[in-house]
Parts: structure tokens; sequence; C-alpha cells
């Protein structure tokens, strides 16, 4: 059937079962928006700002394991989606994200909202397509929306000139073809799993430490680590990103760990005889320290990505596989296995461990008179217990206690950006998560200087008019930067207050969106309350305690055994080393 | 981190516009250094291209260029000669040596002995074309430069395998 190549586009993008497009108009693109005019299939999302269309598409595609479909002009379009491509790279998150392009015949004149969109986002996509002629455009996009999802998932774009759009040719219902040079491992080695096997059914002090990997493998592989944990009765812990991986109520879980993870975790990492890394990458805010990382144990690493074995950290078991076959391959293979775990081993690991989380290192001194933002976090966690709510971060100190307090019995609950740290990601992340999940309550825990970033999407929000909260923790700083000048920087505050704010009610207000106010910590319960009642979007400006930090704390270029706990502790500047770090 | 060696890669790619520049980018983005290069398409029927790289790291980084390599799309495959076997490397210059009288006779006596074939000469130069390995090549440069070297054109390495074997079909 003879289509344009716009309606190519649109047919090829319902052919593969997408559901909604995040994006905004402009010169380049007016052919595929006549094409979304004149069809029904697929709901477009018309944002205020390209990046935020791209953190819209995150929300999504990490809420429902889906690719999230971004579509912008040429020029600034394009180059307004780096940011959340990068952070879409970062955090590996599947995005299809169509650019519009000059035409062919005007490449490489500098003409009008031209820019080299290919060259630009090609250290921040998985891979990036220019489609030059329309009889290669149908298998182009099956091949890019192929390579988003696949092996380790990312950001693919595809730049689409304008005449290619006018251009006329066939559509013709492809399957998708993998192509020749791209082949994701997926089953691992068989040999490698009974060598796993023995390896943990020998170790005394196993520790599992599980990341985003195992989220985007898939709900299948979230059950098969629970399962895991429960046969093995083996402590596991979890990078921000695997949050929900395990269920924050299962007894055996010690919490996130890392700079701002609990003692229990980080002391665990640090003294276990074996650590299982499944879906995790070793970062830099995880390890500390790297030369007194773990010193003492074996490690094994379970991962899609060949390029994440020994990037940080050299291991002793690398496996290449998705995260939920080779758990579940391994469980087979544990419980068909002659050999136990020793038991009394495991006790005496467990008894240790029970010492550490007797520190309650996520304890805060509580305040009647200001709002402490861990506690009015406690009280949210507790009104949205039984909601099935799904939480969005901004970044910075807000984003850290939400990682603390804030409970996940279930994967793809929690969107946050975890590689990036993009201020801006969590508020257009949020409405992504409700327009794939209208009926549920979804909340962006945001900070004021955050929200800010990405403020336009009220207008969005209103638009949609569905139900997404916004709960600021106002502290009236960029608190993390605050609490490093604190720490670091002898309390110099250097442009870290945010001066000049508004009445967060009222600039809702301003766009038909309702604000309510929470100064007083007696009214924490009430005000939750009603947000959560609300039928509505609303923004929730809360007034919280200005200079609280963020504990327990491993000092940047610290160990894992070397926390701080609050201001008083000592030496908590750290070294010199760990100053140059970010 | 004692185990810095020279590694030579054969990078078996797609031969699609901008392939190259992913290759070279993935080098700049990571912070590695690239020793030399060369490339140039080897099998017309299948556009595939061949990328031969050389590097100067530790074991554990040279895994890592590897793996990042691998990521990248287009690409097929990734070998690291050093690891498979015995190969066989060869470059290529060509030296320009303006020179009179002895000094001219003396440069052609050289390029005799290093066995380099004159491809022009005027009344006052040649151009000399030689292959071979580095050592060959820089002792080649090092001999002809009090002779009358004016100028240097040079490829990175080409390597391939010894024996029968065949790195990709």
């Amino acid at each position: 059937m003879n289509s344009n190549g716009a309606e190519i586009v649109l047919k090829t993008l319902v052919n593969l079962n997408v559901e909604v497009i995040f994006g905004y108009p402009g010169g380049a693109v007016l052919p595929l928006y006549d094409a979304i005019f004149k069809q029904n299939r697929i709901r477009h999302i018309l944002v205020r700002h390209e990046q935020a269309a791209v953190h819209m598409a995150e929300g999504y595609a990490r809420s429902t394991g889906k690719v999230g479909v971004v579509l912008v002009t040429s020029g600034p379009g394009a180059t307004n989606t780096v940011t959340g491509l990068t952070d879409a790279f970062m955090d590996s998150i599947p995005v299809l994200c169509i650019t519009g392009q000059v035409p062919t015949h005007l490449i490489g004149t500098d003409a009008f909202q031209e820019a080299d969109t290919v060259g630009i986002t090609s250290s921040c996509t998985k891979h990036n397509y220019l489609v030059k002629d329309i009889t290669e455009l149908e298998e182009t996009l099956l091949e890019a929306f192929y390579v988003s999802k696949s092996g380790r998932p990312g950001p693919v774009v595809v730049d689409l000139p304008k005449d290619v759009q006018n251009d006329h040719a066939n559509y013709n219902s492809l399957k998708i073809k993998r192509p020749a040079s791209y082949r994701p491992l997926k089953r691992p080695n068989i040999g490698k799993i009974k060598e796993l096997t023995e390896v943990i059914l020998n170790s005394k002090k196993p520790i599992i430490y599980s990341g985003g990997g195992v989220i985007n493998s898939g709900i299948k592989a979230s059950l098969a680590l629970r399962k895991l944990v429960d046969f093995l009765n083996v402590p596991v812990t979890t990078t921000i990103m695997g949050l929900g991986s395990i269920q924050a109520s299962n007894p055996n879980f010690l919490g996130m760990l890392g700079m701002h993870g609990t003692y229990e975790a980080n002391m665990a990492m640090y003294d276990c005889d074996l650590m299982i890394c499944i879906g995790a990458r070793f970062d830099d805010r995880v390890t500390g320290k790297i030369d007194s990382f773990s010193p003492k144990s074996k490690k094994i690493h379970i991962d899609i990505d060949p390029s994440s074995i020994n990037k940080n950290v050299k291991v002793d078991f690398p496996l290449i596989g998705d995260a939920g076959v080779i758990m579940s391959l391994l469980l087979m293979d544990l419980k068909s296995s002659k050999i136990k775990i020793n038991k009394e081993h495991l006790r005496r690991w467990w008894r240790r461990i029970e010492q550490w989380r007797k520190k309650d290192s996520l304890s805060f001194v509580d305040s009647s008179n200001t709002i402490k933002p861990q506690r009015v976090l406690k009280e949210l966690n507790s009104a949205i217990k039984d909601k099935d709510a799904y939480i969005t971060t901004e970044v910075g100190q807000h984003q850290m206690w939400a990682a603390q307090f804030i409970e996940f019995d279930k994967p793809n609950h929690w969107m946050t950006s975890g590689g990036l740290g993009t201020m801006g990601y969590g508020f257009p992340a949020a409405i992504g998560v409700q327009v794939a999940h209208p009926k549920k309550t979804v909340i962006c825990i945001a900070g004021e200087a955050s929200f800010l970033m990405n403020i336009q999407e009220l207008s969005t929000l209103k638009q949609l008019n569905i139900p997404v909260k916004v709960f600021i923790l106002n502290n009236q700083y960029l608190g993390m930067v605050r609490q490093w000048q604190q720490i670091f920087h002898g309390a110099r505050y250097a442009e870290s207050y945010s001066a000049s704010l508004p009445d967060f009610c009222k600039l809702a207000s301003s766009f038909g969106i309702k604000g309510i106010q929470i100064k007083n910590p007696k009214d924490i319960k009430k005000s939750i309350q009603e947000m959560l009642e609300y039928d509505g979007p609303v923004v929730v400006d809360v007034c919280v305690e200005k200079l609280e930090n963020v504990y327990p704390m491993i000092p940047a270029g610290g160990a894992h055994n070397e926390m701080k706990f609050s201001d008083e502790d000592s030496n908590i500047a750290g070294t010199k080393e760990g100053m140059a770090l970010v | 981190m004692n185990d810095i060696s020279t590694h030579t890669l054969s990078v078996i790619v797609d031969n699609k516009s901008g392939v190259l520049g992913r290759v070279v980018g993935m080098f700049t983005s990571r912070g590695y250094n690239i020793d030399s290069l060369t490339v140039a398409e080897v099998d017309e029927d299948r556009s595939l291209s061949r990328i031969t790289l050389m590097v100067t790291v530790t074991s554990m980084v040279v895994d890592q260029i590897k793996a990042q390599l691998e990521r990248i799309v287009p690409v097929r495959k990734v070998l690291d000669l050093n690891d498979i076997g015995d190969f066989v490397n060869r470059e290529l210059i060509l030296v320009k040596v303006k020179a009179k009288g002895e000094r001219r006779v003396e440069s052609l006596r050289v390029a005799d002995i290093f066995r380099a074939r004159v491809i022009d000469s005027s009344g006052q130069s040649f151009i000399f074309e030689l292959t071979g390995s580095a050592e060959k090549l820089d002792a080649f440069i090092n001999l002809m430069k009090p002779l009358g070297l004016v100028e240097v054109s040079r490829t990175g390495a080409v390597a391939i395998l010894r024996g029968a074997k065949a790195l990709y079909n």
C-alpha cells in the first residue's frame, strides 16, 4: 500500500504496539504531525519542552517495561532531548526518539533549524540512525525499536529528514529483522552456572547486591530474586536503581547500599566473603573508595552487558546473560545440588548483621517545631502503603530520603535518575507514569529547585488533567549542594540558596491546579490525606527544616566501613583525594 | 599496573557511514589513546570494513576496550590478535629525500639495503616506498634523516593471523 514516509512511521509504530508518543511539533516534523492528526490509534501527549518529553517516555518505560516513544523537531527540538537521552542511556531505559531533520539536500548547509543530530547524540544513545532513503524507513524503525529494548536497553534516535517524511513508498508490515552485527546474549554458559552453585554453597558470608538490571529484566527476574533469597536465606541489598527488585518488607533485605545506604548494607558488603552482584555496575556511589571495596570477598557478577564486567571492580566469576534467566537456572541448580549451604556459618553471619542493624542508621531527631523531611516521608510512606503507588523523584537530598524511607514491594514502581542525576527528571517522569497508569496513585517527590527545572510541564499536566501529585520538600536550598558545602567547604554556601522562590500554591493555581501548603508538623497527616483523596493534580509545598542533612553518609573517597551518622561525627570531611570526587 | 603492553585489534564492522566515527568516539569519550589506526573495506559483497587498531594498555583495559567496541551496534567482531596467536603486521611509508651528489647516491644505497622502491625521482629528489614492521620503518627513517629526508607519509599497521585460519566469515 502506497503511503508517505510520515504515514509509514505511524503504521510501523502501530505495528510495534506503541500506544502513546510524547512530543512537540516543529517545521521539520509537520508531515509527521499531519499523519498523527489523521489517525486515532496512537495518542500524542503534547509536552512543553523536549527534555521533558524524554523524561515522560522514561517514566512510561520504567513503569511498564515497554519502550517510551518521543517525537521532536530538528535543531533545537533535537538538542533539547540530549539531557533526557543521556539520562536514559545511563539508567538503561528503552526510549525511541524520532527527530525531524532538514531535507536531505540541505543537510550540511547550516540550514534553518539544522543540527548534526546523529553526531550530537551518538555518545548519549545506544545507537542512532539517519534515514536518507524512504525504502529503508520501515526496516530502520523496526531495528531501532529492537535495539532499544533488547540486551541492555537504552535510548535510540532515528533522525528523519523532512523530504523522506513526504516521499512515497509501500508500507510492508515487516517483521523485526535483527541486525547481523547485534546479538545480545540472553542465555548464559550453563557450565558456569554449576561453578556459581558451588561457589555460593561453599560461602560463609554471602550477600546479594541487586541493581536496575533485575528490574529491566522484567517482573520474572524480581520473582526469581525473591525465590533465590528465600531459598538461600542470604542477605540482600540493592542499588538505588534496584529498589523494588526485592520487597522492602522482606526480612532479608538490608536496605539500599552506597553513599547514603544503610549501615548494615554497607558493613555487610565490606565484610562478606562472597558478593553476588546481579544487574548492577559497581558505580562509584555504590563502591566508595575502590581500593577498600569489599576487600575480603570473591565476587560473582551477573550482567547482560559484557562491558560492565571488570570495568570498575575486578570480579572472580563473571557471567553474561539475562538476570532473570540466570537466576532461574541458578535456582534450579542450587536446589538439585548435593552440597548444602552451611547453616551454622550463615547463622553467625546473620547474627553479625543483626548487630549492625541495631545501629538503626536511618534514625533522625524529630522536631515538633519544624517539619523534618524524614518524618514527612515516613508519614507519606504509611499513607500510601496499600495504594500500589508509583513514586518518582527529582535529584538531591529529597531523592536520598525517598530512597531511604519509601518502601517498595514491587519492581517498576520507583523511577529516579540514578546514573546521570538529572534535576528536572521527576516531574515529567511522573506524568509519563500516570499516562501509563491512569488509575494509580503517582507521586513525584521533589525538591523546590529541581521542580523549577521543568516546571513548565504544569501546563501539560493541566491539559491532561491527570492526578499526578507533586510533593515538594521545600528547604529553600539546593540541599545536597549545601550539605557538601557545609561538610567540605567550610559552610560557605555559594549560590546554593534558592532565592526568589515562587509561592508554589499560587503558581499551581495559576495553571488551574490545586495547591496545598504544609507548614506545621501537626498538619502533615491531614494534608497528605487531602492530597491523596483529591481527584486531580495537586502540588504540595512542604516547608521542611532548612538545614537538615542526609545521613548516614560515606564521605566522598571513604570506604564502606567509614560511614558517618550525623553532623557531629568526627572527621566527616574525609580525605583530600575525596574532595576531588563528585 | 605493570602489565602494560601493545595490543593489535582487528575490528570487523559494517561499512556504513559514521561507523569509524563511532569507533573513534568510543576511545575519546572513555579516555583511551589510539597508537595507530587503519581502515578500509575488505569484503565488498557483504559490505564489511576492517579496522586495525593498536593500543598500549593493561590487560584489564584492553578487555574493556574490546567490550566497549562490541557494544557499538554496527561492530561485528573485535579480535585481539595478541590473544589469538602469531600474526604479521605491516606498515607502509613514503619518504621524500632531497639531496645532491654523494648524499643522493648514499640514499639509493640505503634504500637498496632495505629493499625500498623508488617511485618518483627528479633532479634533486627521490620518493621511496617501503613496507615492513614499525621497527624497520623507524630504522629506515633514521638513516635517511642525515641524507636529506624532507617528508614522510606513513600508514598505521595492518595485521593478519599467520596460518590458514580466517578471522571472519
